[in-house]
């Protein structure tokens, strides 16, 4: 469904950031991205829907290569890559609604959305999901106003109202409290699996991937270094991905999480 | 998070049509703001009288003026501009430094945090007066008062100066960090000394910031007010516009522009070494 | 700060170092003589005989303008009511014009750095460089006095002003936001007002406000060389020297100004 081909990204200052990295996604597959800080996660992921230009190599959505698009045709390609973002990235000054609303801009025109003239159907999907994430009453409310992960729910929506056959998600989970991170985690994992959606999620906390994903991608340095189911994460692959650190404190740590999680 | 009487709120909800909620939201009193200014700006334009031959008589001056500004005359009037534009600058900088001196000591007694309540008022007082009179005003009543010539001018932009210094520079005492200027404090230190120790040194950048903003406002006032005879350039410059000398009034316009460019730039780089 | 050590060995501490402590008063040495210089050249060109008498003369002008004469009020509405439209309108075309300017400027929505930008900035620099009454000046000489001359002296005064307040807003906001409505397939111009103008709004507003409040003061004088509003009547009271009229213009003026930075202090906390 997605397909990297040697894509490769040097960034002016001379960093090269993704060193001709391969990957193929397929439809309904959600996969976490670890590795450490500065290994071109981010980069990785927005080379993907170009909010970064990569250098080189090709990306396939289906059978669509989106390096060589122009802009309009990218802009539709976009539509079908919802992206979620560390910091929420909402529209503070806005109303929940408009930024669930906000995901539906690569179908209607300018002036439609200037006057917020959005077509019936995408306003009762929107319903819909603010209801399935739970905030359905908050609607009106200025996104400001809510906390993290009720905001990070509405960003959810705005890339879920897309009606995407991707996710790309970016630390979800950076900025929120521990019990929220699952919350939020589960949530985008449920909801791949009731729509069929394919996800890459960058993720910094590697016990909250290794529960809830199917596949996970270790980058070093732009290189991918490890490619495995999430229980194949032994210290010793750690080790090369983050390099030298006690790691079983991380994977016991996961094994009561789970126990946790099944108490209740 | 009990789902069913959210399912039926959601149910209520499918095939509504939904409006962004209005940032005034009584509705009287949105309508209401919205015709008074229509009215209003109907009201406004339709006062206005505009005569359009005229006008249209102007865009060939207006024309003549941007081949000026192409072709600027600095020869012809030389010793004018030059003695006008030093003349400028001399009041800038002497009213600065001056406006700055003053500003200080009623900065000082103008924030709460620091002054004794009659001293604030009266500082606060000095100010309002200040910054509430033109400086053109002030210039004429000056000029009235001193005589042509830069002596006035001097004065004008000295007394303006020390509102807008004094304003900015009380309120950034005012919130200036507490916990430092208490630390001083805990030491035993006497007024003068917290003040020193405390305060200065929160302030002092943006003292210096300040004053390179106020040189550039200055000098830019300063072109004005030769208009009523306080000094400066703006005596040549008007003269000028009165003989329809547009090369020469371009070629002032291009040194101010020019020298307001030069100020910004040294009070950058003055404020980044400063901070 | 230095550590010094001290002839008989001894360190001590300093703020400056020796060499620092000269160029530091060297600088206030040029300051001080620089300011000298100035104030030699103002007192060369002032007749000090008209100062030693200007406690006379003040109280002279003093006596004659008070009381104000009141009833001048009676002539004085039309031309109040110009001075506020020459304000509001000249801001709101100034408005008009910075917004698409403050764009060009901006880094992060310029069309072109090379080219756009630096004429954006230019017309930014060289409007707010030249103060409103030289404008007028100037207008007047192209298209004639009055109160039209004015408000288009005042709009163009405005535009450099809010354009670089504008764009500096622009500059400051938070890119993810502008980031999130590219990603979802936004053109262009739905990414300027889904991203970027909800963002700078308040700014924009406060600005506007704010741009009003001095308006009304540059507006009360800019009669003075003929462009409409209160000023006219002060500049023909003065040339006749009827210092009666005169207080009580300036008194209005001064209402004017309170007034208007009350009305713009409560609209910015109204927005804010």
């Amino acid at each position: 469904m997605l397909r990297l081909v040697e894509l490769t990204k040097t960034y002016p200052t001379g960093d090269q950031a993704l060193k001709a990295v391969n990957l193929e996604v397929p439809a309904g597959q959600v996969l976490a991205l670890i590795g450490p800080s500065g290994a071109g996660k981010s980069t990785l992921i927005r080379c993907i829907n170009r909010l970064v230009e990569p250098t080189s190599g090709k990306v396939y959505l289906g059978d669509v290569e989106l390096t060589t698009l122009g802009s309009s045709a990218l802009r539709r390609e976009r539509r079908r890559m919802g992206m979620i973002f560390q910091e929420y990235a909402l529209v503070e000054r806005l109303t929940v609604m408009e930024n669930v609303l906000s995901g539906r801009l690569g179908y209607v025109g300018f002036w439609r959305s200037f006057l917020r003239k959005f077509p019936q159907a995408d306003i009762d999907e929107a319903f819909r999901l603010l209801d399935r994430v739970g905030l359905l009453d908050m609607a009106d409310k200025r996104a400001d106003e809510l906390s993290g992960g009720q905001r990070q729910r509405v960003g959810i929506c705005r890339a879920l109202i897309q009606d995407p056959a991707l996710l790309l998600v970016d630390e979800p989970t950076a900025s929120l409290d521990p019990k929220t991170s699952r919350q939020i985690m589960r949530l985008i994992c449920e909801l791949c699996e009731e729509r069929g959606l394919a996800a890459i999620i960058n993720i910094h906390d590697v016990a909250l991937a290794q529960i809830f994903v199917q596949r996970v991608i270790g980058l070093r340095f732009g290189a991918i270094e490890f490619d495995g189911k999430p229980d194949e994460l032994t210290p010793e692959v750690l080790t090369t991905i983050y390099g030298e650190e006690d790691w079983e404190q991380t994977i016991e740590e996961v094994d009561e999480e789970e126990l946790d999680e099944a108490a209740p | 998070m009990t789902t069913a009487p959210i399912a039926s709120e959601l149910d209520l909800l499918i095939g509504t049509k939904w409006k962004k909620p209005s940032f005034i939201q009584r509705p009287w009193l949105r309508w209401g703001l919205i015709i008074g200014f229509v009215i209003y700006l109907i009201a406004a334009i339709s006062s206005v009288e505009v005569n359009w031959a005229r006008v249209y008589e102007g865009l060939e001056r207006g024309a003549a003026f941007i081949k000026a500004f192409m072709a600027p005359d600095f020869v012809s009037r030389w010793t004018d501009i030059r003695d006008g534009m030093l003349e400028s600058l001399i009041m800038t900088v002497a009213s600065t430094v001056v406006g700055v001196l003053i500003s200080i000591p009623i900065g000082l007694g103008a924030a709460r945090n620091i002054a004794p309540l009659p001293v604030y008022l009266l500082c606060r007082g000095i100010i309002a007066i200040s910054r509430a009179l033109q400086e053109i005003i002030v210039a004429i009543l000056l000029v009235a008062i001193f005589g042509f010539g830069p002596l006035a001018g001097f004065l004008t932009l000295s007394f303006a100066s020390i509102g807008f210094m004094s304003k900015l520079l009380a309120e950034d005492i005012e919130s200036t960090d507490k916990v430092p200027a208490e630390a001083i404090k805990a030491t035993g230190a006497s007024w003068l000394q917290w003040v020193n120790y405390g305060v200065q040194p929160q302030v002092f950048p943006r003292l210096v910031g300040l004053s390179m903003y106020r040189l550039d406002i200055n000098f830019r006032e300063s072109a004005i007010l030769g208009l009523v005879g306080a000094g400066g350039i703006g005596a040549t410059l008007n003269t000028a516009f009165d003989r329809y000398e547009f090369d020469t009034a371009a070629a002032i316009l291009i040194l101010i522009i020019g020298t307001v460019m030069a100020l910004e730039y040294i009070s950058g780089i003055i404020r980044a070494r400063v901070q | 700060m230095a550590i010094i050590s001290l002839s008989d060995g001894r360190k001590t501490w300093r703020r400056f170092t020796p060499s620092q402590q000269v160029t530091r008063w060297f600088a206030y040495l040029v300051a001080v003589a620089v300011f000298v210089w100035c104030w030699n050249r103002i007192s060369e060109a002032t007749t000090w005989f008209f100062v030693w008498d200007a406690p006379r003369i003040a109280g002279d002008i003093l006596s004659r303008a008070t009381p104000p004469r009141w009833s001048y009020i009676d002539k004085l509405w039309w031309p109040i009511w110009d001075t506020i439209n020459i304000a509001t309108l000249g801001t709101i075309a100034a408005l008009f014009m910075a917004v698409p300017v403050a764009f060009m400027a901006a880094r992060n929505t310029t069309p072109s750095r090379l080219f756009i930008r630096p004429i954006a900035l230019l017309i930014i620099v060289a409007t707010r460089s030249i103060n409103s009454l030289i404008w007028a000046l100037l207008l007047i000489a192209i298209i004639g006095p009055g109160v039209f001359a004015g408000i288009v002296a005042i709009a163009i005064r405005s535009i450099g002003f809010c354009a670089k307040l504008l764009y500096e807003a622009i500059e400051e906001i938070d890119h993810s936001q502008v980031e999130a409505i590219t990603a979802t397939g936004g053109s262009r111009w739905q990414v300027m007002a889904y991203g970027i103008v909800p963002q700078i709004m308040p700014a924009f507003a406060g600005i506007a406000v704010f741009r009003w409040d001095i308006n009304i003061r540059e507006s009360t004088v800019l009669g003075l060389v003929g462009a409409g509003g209160i000023g006219l009547q002060l500049s023909s009271s003065l040339n006749v020297l009827a210092w009666p009229q005169v207080t009580l213009i300036l008194l209005v003026i001064l209402v004017a100004v309170v007034v208007g930075e009350w009305v713009s202090a409560k609209v910015r906390g109204a927005i804010i």
